[in-house]
């Protein structure tokens, strides 16, 4: 059933929707006269294409490298590393806010260090993880778990806290357990944090993977950048560049999507 | 038969900086089937007073004594969790308690027929005014069938018009439910439109000041009691006494 709208209504609607469309022309526009103008400077020789490449050429490297396989072989690598980090590191870090959120105790005992751990550059464990989980994935994951864990921790367990005590209060004359006061009122009230958590987290595990790929990998996107740079081949690393980019909007687009279903409710 | 009875109750608050004694000495009755209010003005104790009887504090000195275990707390503000819809709310109790039997469910339902809320079944709190959410908020609380209810100023939250009509509902809801009420107000005329028996407190910490036996228990409606000419000389009687302090 369509409802009748007023003519003033159709009209705000209307122009609601010219301003969207105008925005994506301009969006779309933004990045047509860049490259163009990139290309254009690159053609004439105003800036050096060894150094800067250009979209020409980036995208014969794309469609060569596709070709190949090896561009595919290399971001599927990436985003897998990136997806099983970005689950542990969520998983991980919400389990541990739901430990210190079940027991004052801890909690008073571990945030000092929580907030230590989150200042500190991940970057820096990256020896220590080099020396215990090796050479491999293990330690990309590890380092894209790192990242992602603690802010997960401080957040989702600064939403716990925030739980509205008068509601807890009504649950406990209830008799409500505190199992229950979690299940039907802290978890179902934080689902909106854990999306936003979630958000944060994609680009979180991008850093962790790529930045662990730079360290010890021999396949990747991260890999394949470190590798262009040495190599000077420019195209090769704007093509990556670009790839990374693409990978981690669609990533964040899904995340994103997941969370428009979810928090409708809450 | 005696529903509740406190004996020389007190409660301190510690804080880092300060001790706060929130119920000094307090004592007092409440008979079955009985609606009582404690007046008091704001700050003197009262929500300290109702989570004590509720077992969310523990008394520092004194007895409080329930010879009803099912008791029902309607908190200052209707605390629907906005994540549930209407159904899912009023059987909140009954859930976290373990009894979803079907004729505790039916029960819920017949209390939101009846009392005119069954068409917003479906809906989340978000779409109810603040009467409604109070009269759900209500109907929650009754949902686990308690003995005695503790009602901690229930219409605060609600303009003048609204807590008029809803005032006269929920009076409606629990007389007709046979319950024992016991309210907590800074509000005299809430007070006196609602209640069999007033328990007046002093200024915090809360102690009983005086009783006052309502002259106006026979009149059927709490709309009707404020329009009874007894109303507003019991009113200026009243408001002495939280004045004044002294009996
Ligand atoms: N958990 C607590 N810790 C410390 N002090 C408290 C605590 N709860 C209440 N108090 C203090 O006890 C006193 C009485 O509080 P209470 O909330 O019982 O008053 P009230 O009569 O319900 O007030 P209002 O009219 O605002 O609802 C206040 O001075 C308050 O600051
Ligand atoms: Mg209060």
């Amino acid at each position: 059933m369509k409802e009748m709208l007023s003519k003033e209504h159709v009209h705000f609607l209307n122009s609601q929707k010219r301003r969207k469309v105008f925005v994506l022309l301009a969006q779309i526009g933004t990045l047509v006269v860049v490259l163009a103008l990139w290309e254009l400077l690159a053609q004439t020789g105003v800036i050096d294409a060894f150094i800067t490449s250009c979209p020409s050429k980036i995208w014969a490297t794309f469609v060569e490298l596709i070709g190949n396989g090896t561009l595919l072989h290399h971001a599927w690598v990436s985003t897998w590393e990136t997806v099983v980090g970005f689950a542990i590191g969520t998983i991980l870090g919400y389990a541990i806010a739901v430990v210190l959120w079940w027991n004052n105790f801890l909690k008073d005992v571990f945030e000092p260090y929580i907030v230590v751990l989150n200042s500190l550059p991940k970057i820096a464990l990256g020896p220590i993880i080099i020396i215990w989980a090796g050479t491999g994935k293990a330690s990309i994951i590890t380092m894209a778990v790192l990242i992602s864990v603690v802010i997960t921790t401080i957040t989702i367990l600064n939403g716990f806290c925030n739980t509205d005590g008068e509601k807890i209060l009504l649950l406990r004359s209830m008799r409500a357990s505190r199992f229950q006061i979690f299940t039907k009122l802290v978890a179902p009230s934080n689902v909106p944090t854990l999306m936003a958590t979630l958000k944060i987290n994609v680009g979180m595990a991008w850093i962790g993977s790529i930045m662990g790929e730079y360290l010890v990998s021999k396949e990747g996107l991260g890999y394949l950048l470190v590798y262009g740079s040495q190599v000077f081949r420019l195209d090769l690393v704007m093509t990556c560049t670009i790839v990374l980019c693409a990978l981690a909007g669609v990533m964040y687009a899904v995340v994103a999507l997941l969370e428009k279903i979810v928090v409708k409710r809450f | 038969m005696k529903i509740l009875e406190l004996k020389n109750v007190q409660k301190i608050f510690y804080t880092k900086t300060q001790e706060t004694t929130a119920v000094e000495n307090l004592s007092f009755e409440v008979q079955n089937g009985e609606f009582v209010a404690l007046l008091g003005p704001s700050g003197c104790g009262k929500t300290t007073i109702l989570s004590l009887i509720a077992g969310l504090l523990e008394p520092t000195k004194g007895e409080i004594s329930v010879h009803q275990n099912a008791i029902g707390y309607m908190l200052q503000r209707d605390q629907l969790f906005p994540f549930r819809t209407i159904r899912r709310n009023i059987l909140l109790g009954l859930e976290i308690q373990h009894k979803l039997t079907p004729d505790n469910v039916e029960n819920a339902y017949n209390l939101l027929h009846k009392y005119g809320l069954w068409e917003y079944v479906n809906s989340y709190p978000n779409a109810l005014s603040g009467g409604m959410r109070q009269r759900v908020a209500l109907i929650r609380t009754l949902a686990t069938n308690p003995e005695l209810l503790l009602l901690d100023e229930p219409f605060s939250a609600l303009d003048f018009q609204t807590r008029l009509s809803v005032c006269d509902d929920v009076y409606d809801i629990i007389k007709k439910e046979h319950k024992t009420a016991l309210l907590v107000t800074h509000d005299i005329s809430e007070a006196l439109s609602m209640a069999d028996r007033i328990i007046v407190l002093t200024k915090r910490p809360a102690k009983v000041l005086t009783i006052w036996e309502s002259n106006l228990k026979d009149i059927p409606t709490p709309l009707g009691r404020r329009e009874s000419p007894l109303f507003g000389k019991d009113f200026e009687l009243l408001h002495g006494y939280l004045r004044g302090g002294v009996v």
